[in-house]
C-alpha cells in the first residue's frame, strides 16, 4: 500500500541564524544531509576540478602551439591529457549532474529533501574520495615508464595498454579505483533522484506537470543507473587482470582487446548523454523564462528526451568503426547513431520555437543559451558526419573528433551550466551576479572557445591524429595549432571574470529576493536562499507553471494543458 | 638534436620521389579514399544545408524577438504551448534525411569493407609494435620496417591488400590520402586495402594511442612505378650485404647485444624484437619515420635512442666512440 | 473570490487523495535494475569466452553441476516467503524458524561454493589466472557469491536482532525489501548456473 514517507516537517525555524563557531560550522557542512548544502558542495567541487583540468588543457595547448615544442615531454603530456579527460568527465561533469539534480529537484517538485538524504551525503563523499584517490596518483602512482605519477593511459584506458605488461606502475590502478568509487557515488545519487521524483512530488504534480528540468534529470538518472555498471564491470575486470592474473583482456591467453572497448563504450556513449542532459534541463528552464513564453511542445520534449534515453543505449560501437567489425555491424551502428540525432534535433527546434514570438531578455543566462544552440547545432552536425562510418574511417582518432566532442561538452554542456549558474546563483546565495561581468565572461569565453575548437576541425581534415605530444612541421598543422592555442587566453580570461564575479557578488552583490527573474517554477516560491525546510507549507499545484497560475489568475496554465 | 632533426626533416627529398607531407583527406589518391571522400562530401553538403537553415532560424529569431529598450515590460507575449503539425514536420523530415544518409553509408561501407582481393593483388602483412611498424611480404620473403613499398597503378589494377595485427597493444594504420584507418589489434587480424594511383611517398601517423611514443610512430607508403617496385623487391630479397671492407665492423657488431633484438638476414643476428636491419640503408628514415637516414642521425640514434625518442624500447648500449664508429659503418654497409 | 474557494477546495481534495509510490519500493526496484546491468556485463564476457581457452583445464574436465547447492538456494526463496507470511500474521515463532531455515540454506550454498573452489584450486589447479575459463568462472560465480554474502549479512542482522527481542513486526516493510533483494540474488543464480554450468557442459 503506497504511503508518503516524508521526513518530519521542521517547526518554523528561527528567523535569524545564531552565531556558530568555526568548528561547528565545519561540522554542519561535513555532516550535512541537506540536499541544498550537498548540491552546493557538488557544484563547488566540480568548479575547482574544472579550473585544475583547465590548467592542464592550457599546458597541452602550450605544448602543441608549435611543432617539435619542448614545454613538456611525452610522458608528462600523456599524463596531462589522461588526467584532463578523466577529470573533466568524472570530476566536473558527473558532480555537476549530481549537484544540479539534488539541489533543484526537491525544490522544483515541492518537497523538503531527497528521498534518501543520508544516501545523498554518502554519494557526495564517495565521489570526492574517488577524485582525491585519482589525484593521489601524482604522489603514489607509477606510469607507463616508471616512477610516481598520474595515469597516462588516456581517459578511456584501452586494453591491453592498461594491462600490467604495458602499464607497470600503480597509476592505472589509481585511475580504475578512483573512477570506480566516484561511479558508485553517481549510481546511488541516480537511485536517489529516481526515488525522489517518483515518490515525493507535491500534491497535484503529476508526472506530466513536472518541470522539464526534472524530467530530463530523471531520464539522466536512468541512464546513469544502466550505463555506469558496465564501466564498473570493466574496471573490476581490469583490476582482476592486473592483480590476480585474470585474462579478460590478455591477448596472449586468448582474451580480447576489443572486449574492453565494447564494455567501455556501452558505458561511454550513454555517458556523453548523461553529461549533456543538465544543459538540456537548464535550457528548458531558462529559455522559457527569458522569452516570457512556455516551453514549446512539452510532450514532444518529454518524448524526445525519453527517446534519447533509450536509443543512446544502442549506438556505442560508433566509437569502434575502425576495429574491423563486419559491414553489417558498422551499418547498424551508423544507422542508430544517426537516428539518435533526430530527437536531439527536435529539442533544438523546440527551444528555438520557444524563443520565437517571445520577448527575449538578452541577459547573461540567455546569451549562454543562444550560444549553446548554435554550438550544439554544429556539434550535432559534426556528430552526423562521424556517424557516417566511411567518413569516420578518416576522421576517427583525429582532431576532428576532439573538436566535435569539445563542441558538445564545452560549447554545449559548459555553456549550459554557465547559463544555469547565472540563473540560479541568486536563489542559492540570495545575491545577483553582476550582469556586466557576466557579459564579459560570455564574450571572452565564447570567442576563445570558437578560436580553439572551430579551427581544430581542420586539423582533423588534414590528417592530424589525437593524443600526440608533438608533430612535425610541413604537415599543414602549424597555423591551425597556433590559433587554437591562442584561443586559450580569452577562455582563461572569461573564467577569471566568472570566478571574480562569484566572489564579488557573494560578498557585495545586489540582494535578489525570492523571484528576481519573474519565473514560474516552485523554487522561486520560497526565499533566496531557501530555508532548510524549503517551504513553510508544501504547495499544491494544478499545472506545470504554478507561479504563472498565481501571477495570472485570469489566464492560468491549467486551462490550456 | 631536435633542431638538427627538424632541419634534416625538411630536407627529406630523395631525388625523383616527392614526399606528400600535406595529408588532406579531401585529396585522396586511391579508391578507398575516393569512396570515403564521396560519402564525406555528400554528408557535408547535407549538414551544411541543415546548418544554414537552422542556424539562420535561430539567429533570425534572436534578432527579431529580442526585447527592445522601448518595450514596456508588463505585457507578456502570447503564450503558445506547441503545435502538433510542426512537431510532426520536424520529426519526419530529419528521419527522411537520416534514411538517405544511412543508405549512402551502407553502400560505401560494403564497397570498401567487402571488397575481396583480386588475384594480382600484392599481399603485405603489417604488424604493430611499440613504436614501429613491421612490414612483411609473405609472397616475396621480405621483411622490413616502417616503410611499405607498393606499386602505383594509374587505374588501380594492382592493389595492395594488408593484413593487420599487433604484438603488443592496439595501433592504427592510417595513410589519409590513400584510405581511412584500420586498427592493428593483438590476437586479431584485420584487413585493409590501398591502391595509390600516383607514385610518391605517402605519410601517415599511428592513429591509436599506444603509449609514450605514439606521436613518433610514423609510417610511409612509398608508391613506386611497377619497374621501380620490381627493382626494390629484388634488392630486398637478397641477404645482407657482405662488404669485406667492413668485416671488422661486422665482428664488432656481432659481439654486441644488438644481435639479440635485430634480424639481419644471412648473418647470426636473428633477433625479432626490433626492426629488421637487413637493408637498413634502403630506407629513407630511421626510428619509425622520425629521423632522416643519414650518417649524423644514425650515429646519434645508435648512441642514444632516448634523445630522439624518449621512452622508446631501444636502450642506449653505452658504446665507446670506437665501437660506435664500427657499428655505424657496418650498418651503413647494409644497402 | 469564488474562484479562489474552488481552487482552495480542489487543493484540499488533491492533498487528501494524493498517492505516490513508496520510496523504498522504487529504491529496491531500481537497485535491482542497476545490479542487473552489472551482472549482464560479466555474463556477456562469460558467453563470448565459452570454448575460447587456449589451454586446460576445461569445464568438461573439472566442473560438476552443483545441484544440491542450487536446490538449497532456490528453496531459500521459498522459505523467506513463508517467513514473511508468518510475520504478517504476527507469528514471531514461525517467522524465526523460517528465517533461520533461509539463512541455513544460504549458508550451505556458500559452503558448497567454497568447497567447490577449494577442489578446483587445489586438486584441478584451476585459478582465475589459469585460462579464460578460470577467469570467467571465478569472476562471475564470485560476483554472485559476494551478493549472497551481502544478503546473508542482512539476513543475519535481522535474525540476531529479532532473537534479542527487537520488534521486527514494526519493520515489515524493510523485511519485504530485503526479501526482494534475496529473490534477485537467488534468481540471478539461475542465469549464472545456466551460463557457467549448463552451456559449457551440456550444450557446447
Amino acid at each position: 500500500m503506497a504511503s508518503i514517507d516524508y521526513p518530519l516537517e521542521h517547526p518554523k525555524a528561527e528567523a535569524l541564524t545564531p552565531e556558530f563557531s568555526f568548528s561547528e560550522s565545519l561540522y554542519k557542512w561535513v555532516a550535512t544531509v541537506d540536499h541544498k548544502r550537498l548540491g552546493l558542495m557538488y557544484v563547488v567541487s566540480a568548479l575547482v576540478f574544472l579550473v585544475i583540468a583547465g590548467i592542464m588543457a592550457s599546458v597541452i595547448r602550450m605544448q602543441l602551439a608549435f611543432p617539435l615544442n619542448h614545454v613538456v615531454g611525452p610522458d608528462t603530456f600523456n599524463r596531462l591529457f589522461t588526467m584532463h579527460g578523466t577529470t573533466m568527465v568524472f570530476l566536473v561533469g558527473m558532480p555537476m549532474v549530481a549537484g544540479f539534480s539534488v539541489y533543484l529537484i526537491p525544490l522544483m517538485i515541492g518537497t523538503r529533501d531527497m528521498a534518501f538524504p543520508r544516501l545523498n551525503a554518502f554519494g557526495f563523499w564517495i565521489f570526492l574520495l574517488g577524485g582525491c584517490l585519482l589525484y593521489f596518483s601524482y604522489i603514489g602512482g607509477g606510469g607507463l615508464s616508471g616512477d610516481g605519477s598520474a595515469p597516462d593511459v588516456g581517459w578511456f584506458a584501452y586494453a591491453p595498454l592498461t594491462e600490467k605488461a604495458f602499464s607497470r606502475g600503480a597509476a592505472t590502478d589509481y585511475w580504475a579505483l578512483g573512477v570506480l568509487l566516484s561511479g558508485v557515488g553517481s549510481i546511488v545519487t541516480a537511485l536517489n533522484v529516481i526515488a525522489t521524483t517518483f515518490c515525493m512530488r507535491c500534491p497535484g504534480m503529476t508526472l506530466s506537470r513536472m518541470p522539464m528540468f526534472v524530467w530530463v534529470m530523471l531520464i539522466d538518472a536512468w541512464l546513469v543507473l544502466v550505463a555506469l555498471p558496465p564501466l564498473s564491470a570493466a574496471q573490476i575486470m581490469l583490476e582482476l587482470d592486473r592483480h590476480l592474473g585474470a585474462n579478460f583482456f590478455d591477448t596472449q591467453a586468448g582474451g580480447s582487446a576489443v572486449l574492453w572497448q565494447h564494455l567501455f563504450w556501452i558505458f561511454g556513449h550513454p555517458e556523453v548523454y548523461i553529461l549533456i542532459f543538465p544543459a538540456f534541463a537548464i535550457l528548458s528552464e531558462v529559455i522559457p523564462v527569458f522569452s516570457r513564453k512556455p516551453l514549446f511542445g512539452r510532450p514532444a520534449m518529454v518524448g524526445a528526451v525519453t527517446a534519447i534515453g533509450f536509443i543512446s543505449l544502442g549506438v556505442w560501437a560508433h566509437h569502434m568503426f575502425a576495429i574491423g567489425m563486419t559491414s553489417w555491424s558498422n551499418t547498424f551502428f551508423a544507422a542508430s547513431s544517426m537516428l539518435v540525432g533526430v530527437p536531439t534535433g527536435i529539442k533544438i527546434f523546440n527551444w528555438t520555437a520557444t524563443m520565437y514570438g517571445g520577448k527575449l531578455r538578452m541577459q547573461t543566462p540567455l546569451l549562454f543559451c543562444i550560444a549553446f544552440l548554435l554550438q550544439f547545432l554544429v556539434a550535432g552536425l559534426t556528430g552526423i558526419m562521424l556517424a557516417v562510418a566511411p567518413f569516420d574511417w578518416q576522421l576517427h582518432d583525429s582532431y576532428f573528433v576532439v573538436a566535435h566532442f569539445h563542441f558538445t561538452l564545452v560549447g554545449g554542456l559548459v555553456f549550459g551550466l554557465f547559463a544555469g549558474m547565472y540563473y540560479w546563483f541568486p536563489k542559492v546565495s540570495g545575491k545577483m551576479l553582476d550582469e556586466k561581468l557576466g557579459k564579459w565572461h560570455f564574450w571572452l569565453f565564447c570567442i576563445g572557445f570558437n578560436m580553439t575548437f572551430l579551427t581544430l576541425h581542420f586539423a582533423g581534415f588534414l590528417g592530424m591524429p589525437r593524443r600526440i605530444y608533438t608533430y612535425y612541421p610541413g604537415r599543414g598543422w602549424d597555423a591551425i595549432n597556433l590559433i587554437a592555442s591562442l584561443g586559450v587566453i580569452p577562455q582563461a580570461a572569461g573564467i577569471l571574470c566568472f570566478v571574480w564575479n562569484i566572489i564579488r557578488s557573494s560578498l557585495r552583490g545586489i540582494p535578489a529576493g525570492d523571484d528576481p527573474w519573474d519565473a514560474w517554477t516552485l523554487e522561486w516560491a520560497t526565499t533566496s536562499p531557501p530555508p532548510e525546510y524549503n517551504f513553510e507549507k508544501l504547495p499544491v499545484v494544478r499545472s506545470s507553471r504554478p507561479l504563472w497560475d498565481l501571477k495570472h489568475p485570469q489566464d492560468p496554465d491549467w486551462k490550456y494543458e | 638534436m631536435f633542431a638538427h632533426a627538424l632541419n634534416a626533416y625538411l630536407q627529406v627529398q630523395v631525388p625523383g620521389v616527392a614526399e606528400r607531407r600535406i595529408t588532406d583527406i579531401f585529396k585522396p589518391m586511391g579508391t578507398p579514399g575516393y569512396a570515403e571522400r564521396e560519402a564525406a562530401l555528400f554528408t557535408i553538403g547535407v549538414t551544411a544545408v541543415i546548418f544554414v537553415v537552422v542556424a539562420g532560424l535561430i539567429v533570425y529569431t534572436v534578432w527579431r524577438f529580442r526585447r527592445r529598450p522601448s518595450d514596456d515590460s508588463a505585457q507578456e507575449p502570447p503564450q503558445v504551448y506547441g503545435s502538433n503539425q510542426i512537431e510532426a514536420a520536424w520529426t519526419i523530415i530529419p528521419i527522411l534525411i537520416v534514411f538517405v544518409l544511412i543508405g549512402v553509408s551502407a553502400r560505401v561501407i560494403a564497397g570498401v569493407e567487402n571488397a575481396s582481393p583480386p588475384p594480382k593483388a600484392l599481399k603485405v602483412r603489417l604488424i604493430g609494435h611499440q613504436w614501429w611498424w613491421e612490414v612483411q611480404y609473405p609472397d616475396y620473403g621480405i621483411v622490413t620496417a616502417n616503410e611499405i613499398h607498393v606499386p602505383a597503378t594509374p587505374d588501380g589494377q594492382r592493389a595492395t591488400y594488408l593484413e593487420l595485427t599487433s604484438v603488443d597493444v592496439i595501433h592504427s594504420f592510417w595513410i589519409p590520402e590513400l584510405a581511412g584507418k584500420t586498427d592493428l589489434i593483438p590476437n586479431r587480424v584485420n584487413y585493409a586495402w590501398i591502391d595509390p594511383r600516383v607514385p610518391g611517398v605517402y605519410v601517415g601517423n599511428c592513429a591509436e594511442y599506444c603509449g609514450t611514443q605514439h606521436a613518433q610512430m610514423l609510417l610511409r607508403v612509398i608508391a613506386d612505378t611497377p619497374e621501380n617496385f620490381k627493382t626494390w623487391t629484388e634488392q630486398q630479397q637478397r641477404p645482407a650485404e657482405n662488404d669485406p671492407q667492413v668485416s671488422d665492423a661486422r665482428n664488432v657488431f656481432g659481439s654486441l647485444a644488438c644481435v639479440n633484438c635485430h634480424d639481419i638476414r644471412g648473418t647470426p643476428s636473428v633477433g625479432k624484437f626490433g626492426p629488421d636491419l637487413t637493408h637498413l640503408m634502403s630506407r629513407r628514415t630511421l626510428a619509425a619515420g622520425v629521423l632522416v637516414n643519414d650518417t649524423k642521425n644514425l650515429r646519434a640514434w645508435v648512441d642514444d635512442p632516448q634523445k630522439a625518442k624518449p621512452g622508446c624500447l631501444m636502450p642506449s648500449m653505452k658504446l665507446n666512440d670506437q665501437q660506435l664508429e664500427q657499428v655505424v659503418s657496418y650498418l651503413q654497409s647494409l644497402k | 473570490m469564488a474562484q479562489d474557494n474552488v481552487i482552495a477546495a480542489d487543493a484540499l481534495q488533491m492533498e487528501r487523495e494524493w498517492k505516490l509510490p513508496d520510496r523504498g519500493t522504487i529504491g529496491v526496484i531500481f537497485l535491482i535494475i542497476t545490479e542487473t546491468a552489472l551482472f549482464t556485463m560479466f555474463v556477456a564476457a562469460d558467453l563470448i569466452y565459452i570454448g575460447k581457452s587456449l589451454t586446460g583445464p576445461y569445464p568438461k574436465d573439472v566442473l560438476e553441476m552443483p545441484i544440491i547447492a542450487t536446490v538449497c538456494l532456490l528453496s531459500s526463496s521459498g522459505t523467506i516467503v513463508f517467513a514473511e507470511h508468518a510475520l504478517r500474521r504476527n507469528d514471531l515463532g514461525k517467522f524465526k524458524i523460517w528465517w533461520l531455515v533461509t539463512i541455513l540454506l544460504g549458508l550451505y550454498f556458500l559452503y558448497a561454493t567454497g568447497a567447490e573452489w577449494h577442489k578446483l584450486i587445489y586438486e584441478d589447479h584451476l585459478t582465475i589466472a589459469t585460462n579464460l575459463f578460470g577467469t570467467t568462472f571465478y569472476s562471475l560465480v564470485g560476483l554472485h557469491a559476494s551478493h549472497v554474502v551481502v544478503g546473508m549479512t542482512f539476513l543475519l542482522i535481522v535474525f540476531i536482532t529479532t532473537i534479542f527481542g527487537f520488534p521486527i513486526q514494526t519493520q515489515e516493510r524493510r523485511v519485504k525489501f530485503l526479501s526482494w533483494y534475496w529473490h534477485f540474488v537467488d534468481w540471478v543464480w539461475v542465469i549464472v548456473f545456466t551460463v557457467v554450468y549448463i552451456l559449457p557442459l551440456k550444450v557446447f
